[in-house]
C-alpha cells in the first residue's frame, strides 16, 4: 500500500521548468502561434519553444511582432500572443501595447526580465517593464514564483479576452523560466475584483424601446464593440425590424453591411455628410459599442444636442465619459441586442427622416478631383475594391490613405478592417497584414499604406519573404506625410515643415531585394493591369502607386467645429 | 473641492502604482494617502484626499478607478456622513522649564507627550484635520522641529443622511 502511494506522489512530482510550464499554459489556452523576437532573458523560453515546436513567427523588430499580433487578433477574434526579451525588447513593444489598449485588442504579451536577484541593480538589459506598461495595459504581472506561472497565464488570457478586451503583460524573470518546480497549486484564478458584466438591465432596454417608439429621428452609431461582441447578426435584425438608419465609427466599419440601404457611412472628422448630419440632427442616438471619441464627435457642444442618448457599452467607465447619457446600458452588445430583438419592434415613424438622410446622401456624396494625368489616391482604393469585389481584409497605417481606405472601401463583413484607430500608429499596416494573413490564410489581405508609414516598419518585408505570405502591399505614395501636409496647408499657412519627403528609396528595387514582386504605377490603366495580374497570385506583391500629392481628404470637420460645420462637402 | 476617496484593493505589488497613475495622468495632486490592511485578509484600504476642481471629470474617474482589476470597491465619501481621523506626531523645541506650558496646550486637545528629551518633546495627537491644524498653530511659536502626519483615514458613519440630502450622481 505504502509503495503504491509513493509512486502516485512521484508521478505528480515531476519537476518542470518555468519555460515548460509556459509552453503548457499556452497549449492549454489553445494558442496557435506566437509573434516574437528572442534575446538573452528569454533564452530558456526559446529553448522550450525549440523543443516543443510551437508555431513561432519571427518578425524583424519587436514592434512588428506586437502589431502582427494585433492584426491576428482583429481578424481571428482570439488573443494575439507576443514574446520579447527584457530591456529594449520590451520597450520596443510599448507602441503596440498602447495601440491595443486604445483599440481594445486582446493581447497577451510576454516579456523576459533579468533574474529576480538582480532586479533593481540596473543589470544588463533591465528595465522596469511593470512601471512602463502599467498605464497602457488592462493588467500586468511579474511572475515571482515558478508555481504561480500557470495561474498567471490563465488569468491573463481571461482578462485579455473578456469584458472590454485589452492587452495584458506578463514579465518573466530569467531565473523563473529556467528554474524547475513541482507545481501542486491549483490553477484556479484569483480575480475577486474583476467581474465583467454581460447581461443588460431590462428596465433600461424597455426605456430604450419606449424612446424608439417616440422617436421621429432615430439613428444608431455602431462601434468596434459590436465586432468584439460578435453582434453583427443581432444588429442587422435589430435594424431591419425597426428601419433605423445606421452610421459607424472608423473602427466599427464592417459591423454593419456597408452596402446596406440603411447605412449612411462613417461619421466623424472625415465621415460622410449624411452620417454627420444624422448625428447632429437626430432626436434619439443609440450608441452601440462606440466610445464617443473626439475625432467622431467634433465639438461636443454641438453634438446630438436635440437627442436622447442611449449608450450600450460593456465598459461602465465609457458611459457618460464624454457625452451625458440618458439611457445607460452596461452590457455585451450581443446580449443587449438579442434581448431587444425579443421585444416587440415599435411602430415605424421615421419615413420622413430616412428621406431627409437619403437626400443628403444623394446631394453630398464623397467626391474627389480625378486628375487627367495624375493618379488619384481615392481611385486607387476604388480600384482595389472593384478588383477584389470587396472580398479582402484591408490593413492600413494612419493618415490620408487610412481615411481614403475607410471612405472608398465598402466593408460588408466584420473582422475585415484592420486599422490603428485610437493611437493612430504609423507603421501599423504592414506587420498587421502579416498577422491578418496568418489568421486567415485563404483571404486576400491588402495592406494599404502610406510611403511614410511603410518606411517605419518595412523590415517586416522579410517575414513576407520568408513565409511567402501573399500580402498585397499598396503604397499610396505622395512623397509626403499627407495628413500632416494637409493640416499645414489648411491651418499653418502652407508652411510644410518636414512633411514633404521627396527623397525615398526605390520601393520596387527594395521589394525585389526581399524577393518580392514589385511594380510602380503612375496611372489608372497601369494599376488596373497590375492588380488584375497579381491579385490572384498566392505570392507577396508590392505596388508603389505614385499618386497626386496635392490631394486632400474631404469632407472635413475642422478641429473645434461641430459635425454640422463640414467643409469640402462638394467639389 | 477637496474630496475623500477610499479604495479597497487586492494587496498586490503594483496596485498602488495603478491607482495613483490615474490621478497623476490628470495632474491631480494627492494631498494625503493612507494605506493599511482592510477587514478582509489580503485586501488593503487606501484613503485618498485630493483637491479636484472639476466635478464633471469625477464620475468617469471613479468608474475608471473601479474598473481596475485589483480594485474591489471605490467610494467617494465626500458627501457622506463620515468619521475621519489623522494621527500627527509633532516634535517641539522645549526646555524643561516650559514643559508645563506645553502640557497646558496639549491637554485640551487630548493629545499626549510620548517622548521627552533635554531640548524637545514629541507630541502625539489624533483627530480630524481641523483639530490637528489647530494644535499645530498653537505649538508653532515654540518652534516645531519636525512634523509627521499620516493623512486622514475615514469610514462612513453607521447612519447616513437621507438620499435626498446627497448630491445626485450618475446612476451607474
Amino acid at each position: 500500500m505504502e509503495l503504491k502511494a509513493e509512486t502516485t506522489v512521484q508521478r505528480h512530482s515531476e519537476a518542470e521548468t518555468g519555460a515548460d510550464l509556459f509552453i503548457r499554459a499556452l497549449v492549454d489556452e489553445g494558442v496557435e502561434m506566437i509573434f516574437g523576437y528572442p534575446g538573452g532573458a528569454v533564452l530558456p523560453i526559446y529553448d522550450a519553444i525549440y523543443k516543443a515546436s510551437i508555431n513561432h513567427v519571427l518578425t524583424r523588430h519587436e514592434q512588428g511582432a506586437v502589431h502582427a499580433a494585433e492584426g491576428y487578433a482583429r481578424v481571428s477574434g482570439k488573443p494575439g500572443v507576443v514574446l520579447a526579451t527584457s530591456g529594449p525588447g520590451a520597450t520596443n513593444l510599448v507602441t503596440g501595447i498602447a495601440d491595443a489598449m486604445m483599440d481594445s485588442i486582446p493581447l497577451v504579451v510576454f516579456t523576459g526580465q533579468v533574474a529576480t536577484h538582480v532586479i533593481g541593480t540596473d543589470a544588463f538589459q533591465e528595465t522596469d517593464v511593470m512601471g512602463i506598461t502599467t498605464p497602457i495595459t488592462k493588467y500586468n504581472y511579474q511572475v515571482r514564483r515558478v508555481e504561480e506561472l500557470p495561474r498567471v497565464v490563465k488569468e491573463a488570457f481571461y482578462i485579455a479576452r473578456t469584458g472590454r478586451p485589452g492587452p495584458v503583460v506578463i514579465d518573466i524573470p530569467k531565473d523563473i523560466s529556467s528554474e524547475s518546480a513541482v507545481v501542486k497549486e491549483k490553477r484556479e484564478m484569483i480575480l475577486p475584483g474583476y467581474t465583467p458584466v454581460a447581461a443588460p438591465n431590462v428596465l433600461y432596454l424597455q426605456k430604450l424601446t419606449e424612446e424608439i417608439r417616440n422617436s421621429k429621428k432615430p439613428v444608431i452609431l455602431v462601434g468596434a464593440g459590436v465586432i468584439h461582441a460578435g453582434a453583427s447578426q443581432a444588429l442587422l435584425s435589430f435594424v431591419e425590424k425597426r428601419n433605423i438608419p445606421v452610421v459607424s465609427t472608423l473602427l466599427g466599419l464592417g459591423a454593419f453591411p456597408g452596402a446596406h440601404p440603411l447605412f449612411f457611412g462613417m461619421a466623424g472628422m472625415h465621415g460622410t455628410y449624411a452620417a454627420n448630419m444624422a448625428l447632429y440632427d437626430c432626436d434619439l442616438l443609440i450608441n452601440i459599442g462606440a466610445r464617443f471619441d473626439d475625432r467622431l464627435t467634433g465639438n461636443l457642444s454641438y453634438f446630438a444636442k436635440k437627442a436622447v442618448i442611449a449608450h450600450i457599452d460593456i465598459d461602465p467607465a465609457e458611459i457618460g465619459k464624454n457625452v451625458p447619457t440618458h439611457i445607460p446600458i452596461v452590457a455585451d452588445a450581443r446580449e443587449a441586442l438579442e434581448k431587444l430583438n425579443e421585444m416587440d419592434p415599435p411602430i415605424q415613424q421615421a419615413e420622413t427622416w430616412l428621406k431627409q438622410l437619403e437626400g443628403y446622401r444623394n446631394e453630398f456624396p464623397l467626391w474627389y478631383r480625378s486628375g487627367k494625368n495624375a493618379l488619384a489616391p481615392e481611385r486607387v482604393v476604388e480600384l482595389v475594391y472593384e478588383q477584389t469585389r470587396g472580398e479582402a481584409v484591408v490593413t492600413t497605417d494612419v493618415g490620408q490613405h487610412q481615411m481614403w481606405a475607410a471612405q472608398y472601401f465598402t466593408f460588408n463583413q466584420p473582422r475585415r478592417w484592420v486599422t490603428s484607430g485610437g493611437l493612430g500608429t504609423m507603421g501599423y499596416g504592414l506587420p498587421a497584414a502579416i498577422g491578418a494573413q496568418l489568421a486567415a490564410p485563404d483571404e486576400t489581405v491588402i495592406a494599404i499604406i502610406g510611403d511614410g508609414g511603410f518606411q517605419m516598419t518595412l523590415q517586416e518585408l522579410s517575414v513576407l519573404q520568408e513565409l511567402r505570405l501573399p500580402v498585397k502591399i499598396i503604397i499610396i505614395n505622395n512623397q509626403a506625410l499627407g495628413m500632416v501636409r494637409q493640416w499645414q496647408e489648411a491651418f499653418y499657412g502652407s508652411r510644410y515643415a518636414h512633411s514633404l519627403i521627396p527623397v525615398q528609396p526605390d520601393f520596387v528595387k527594395l521589394a525585389e531585394s526581399y524577393d518580392i514582386q514589385a511594380f510602380r504605377v503612375e496611372n489608372e490603366a497601369e494599376l488596373r493591369h497590375v492588380l488584375k495580374t497579381t491579385l490572384p497570385n498566392k505570392e507577396p506583391v508590392l505596388i508603389d502607386c505614385r499618386v497626386d500629392g496635392r490631394e486632400n481628404v474631404y469632407p472635413m470637420v475642422a478641429p473645434g467645429k461641430g459635425l454640422h460645420e463640414m467643409t469640402g462637402v462638394k467639389p | 473641492m477637496k474630496r475623500i476617496i477610499t479604495v479597497v484593493v487586492q494587496n498586490r505589488s503594483g496596485v498602488l502604482n495603478r491607482v495613483t497613475g490615474l490621478f497623476s495622468k490628470r495632474q491631480w495632486n494627492i494631498e494625503s494617502l493612507s494605506v493599511g490592511p482592510a477587514e478582509k485578509p489580503g485586501c488593503s484600504k487606501m484613503t485618498i484626499v485630493v483637491e479636484i476642481d472639476d466635478d464633471i471629470h469625477l464620475d468617469p474617474f471613479i468608474k475608471q478607478l473601479n474598473k481596475q482589476i485589483d480594485c474591489l470597491s471605490v467610494s467617494d465619501l465626500t458627501d457622506q456622513a463620515i468619521v475621519a481621523r489623522e494621527l500627527v506626531l509633532i516634535k517641539v523645541l522645549c526646555h524643561p522649564q516650559i514643559l508645563g506650558e506645553i502640557r497646558a496646550i496639549v491637554e485640551p486637545f487630548r493629545a499626549s507627550i510620548i517622548d521627552v528629551s533635554a531640548t524637545s518633546v514629541t507630541i502625539e495627537v489624533t483627530g480630524d484635520a481641523d483639530k490637528n491644524d489647530a494644535i499645530i498653530e498653537m505649538l508653532k511659536p515654540y518652534g516645531i522641529k519636525e512634523l509627521a502626519r499620516t493623512g486622514i483615514t475615514a469610514l462612513p458613519r453607521g447612519r447616513q443622511r437621507s438620499v435626498t440630502e446627497i448630491k445626485p450622481r450618475s446612476v451607474i
